[in-house]
């Protein structure tokens, strides 16, 4: 595969961000790319600040805030709730507001190096911001909401906590993207649904409310869809919410080889 | 399924300027490297089946044309090929099983980890003697045995 240009661009005046007591300089590498001067994305590097106890957004806040306010990057809540800040930090997909400083400091006397690059899979727009219509279309597709028919019943539709618990996993999902653009499949081939869809369609196949659970089986029986996983466990890995998504990918295909729903 | 996704082939986009990026290196779970080696031995796997009909089929042809081939592969590099090719029957055959628990078996995603070392520990187990007696011969004869 072409790697982007590896040339680190000269070092940027950094000297503006604040540095608190017991904060040490780490070296934040950006895999930057503005659409309308560079041809291919390249890195750039920043020494900073950082406090052990920051997350690596607080790092990216202040290079916008104090060094270069075109950095782009997604981010809302800045809780991990949101699922807005999703990108490869060092090599692996993680939230940026969930991943703390102190554990990616080098082992020694090392200066410590944090790389920070979008996610795979998804047209890079900006810096490290993603188009994610292709993530969002996935997810439609797999119909994520009740489907009853009949009439509406008069009271709440019951559930027993046994039924609830079935597919109490699923239901942790923010839509952040970073198990589907950790799969090799997805990286290669765009068109496979992802993990992520399969784990919304989860959690409405396993709903004992849902009567939907036929059609979105269905639609997962496509050859873009439960059987291109190769159970690599990017995604399980990933996943900020520790969801079983391999799991969850595994039980569709056995309600699909069994019919056990 | 979508249209975004299957319209636009990797590398375009319908807006100018996106790029859509392949070059980062991604470290994935131990399980995706052990799929890698799966694709890796299975088609070595593949190739050896392939010369190997290919040189059996030879007996149809003649039954000396078929030594003649034979007697080519009785050198110390063939020797290794087949150390290569047994381990890579092995791991493939292991991590199958392996992958076919990881599917069916309730408790497969939960302990895939385990079941990659356990087999790695069981690859080793057979190649490290395995090795020894397959190449015995071979050494001891290129270092003056008898």
């Amino acid at each position: 595969m072409a790697s982007p240009t590896p040339t680190d661009t000269a070092a940027h005046d950094t000297s503006q961000i604040p540095a608190p007591e017991g904060s040490i300089t780490v070296t934040v590498r950006v895999l930057r790319f503005n659409p309308e001067f560079d041809d291919e994305p390249h890195w750039e590097s920043y020494d900073v600040p950082a406090l052990p106890t920051d997350r690596v957004l607080n790092l990216l806040i202040n290079i916008k805030s104090y060094v270069d306010g075109t950095l782009s990057f997604r981010r809302s809540c800045a809780h991990g709730i949101c699922g807005s800040d999703a990108m490869q930090i060092n090599g692996v997909n993680r939230l940026a507001c969930k991943v703390l400083i102190k554990d990616l400091l080098a082992k020694g006397n090392k200066r410590t190096t944090i790389s920070v690059a979008p996610i795979k899979g998804l047209p890079q727009m900006k810096d490290l911001y993603v188009d994610m219509e292709p993530f969002f279309e996935a997810f439609k597709a797999v119909k994520p909401y009740l489907i009853a028919y009949g009439n509406e019943p008069t009271h709440e539709r019951i559930q027993s906590q046994a039924d609830r618990e079935r597919f109490d996993d699923t239901t942790k999902c923010i839509l952040c993207a970073c198990c589907t653009t950790s799969c090799p499949v997805f990286w290669s081939d765009g068109s496979y649904f992802g993990p992520a869809a399969i784990v919304n369609a989860h959690r409405f196949i396993f709903d004992s409310r849902d009567e939907g659970s036929e059609e979105r089986l269905d639609i997962l029986n496509d050859t873009e869809g439960v059987w291109r996983c190769r159970t690599t466990f990017n995604c399980t890995d990933a996943c900020p919410r520790g969801i079983q998504v391999t799991k969850a990918i595994q039980e569709v295909k056995q309600a699909l080889l069994f019919k056990r729903v | 399924m979508s249209v975004t996704a299957s319209t636009a082939p990797a590398g375009t986009s319908d807006r100018a300027g996106a790029s859509r990026l392949s070059g980062t290196f991604y470290r994935g779970d131990p399980a995706m490297w052990s799929w890698v080696l799966h694709r890796i031995t299975g088609a070595l796997t593949f190739f050896f089946l392939f010369v190997h009909v290919l040189d059996t089929a030879l007996v149809r042809v003649s039954p000396s044309a078929y030594d003649a081939v034979i007697e080519t592969y009785k050198t110390p590099f063939v020797n290794l090929l087949e150390v290569g090719l047994v381990g890579a029957v092995l791991y493939h055959a292991l991590n199958g099983i392996r992958v076919m628990l990881v599917d069916f078996w309730s408790q497969g995603p939960r302990y895939q980890r385990p079941m990659l070392w356990g087999l790695i520990g069981v690859w080793a187990a057979v190649m490290i003697p395995g090795t020894y007696f397959m190449l015995e011969r071979t050494v001891s004869t290129m270092f003056g045995g008898h």
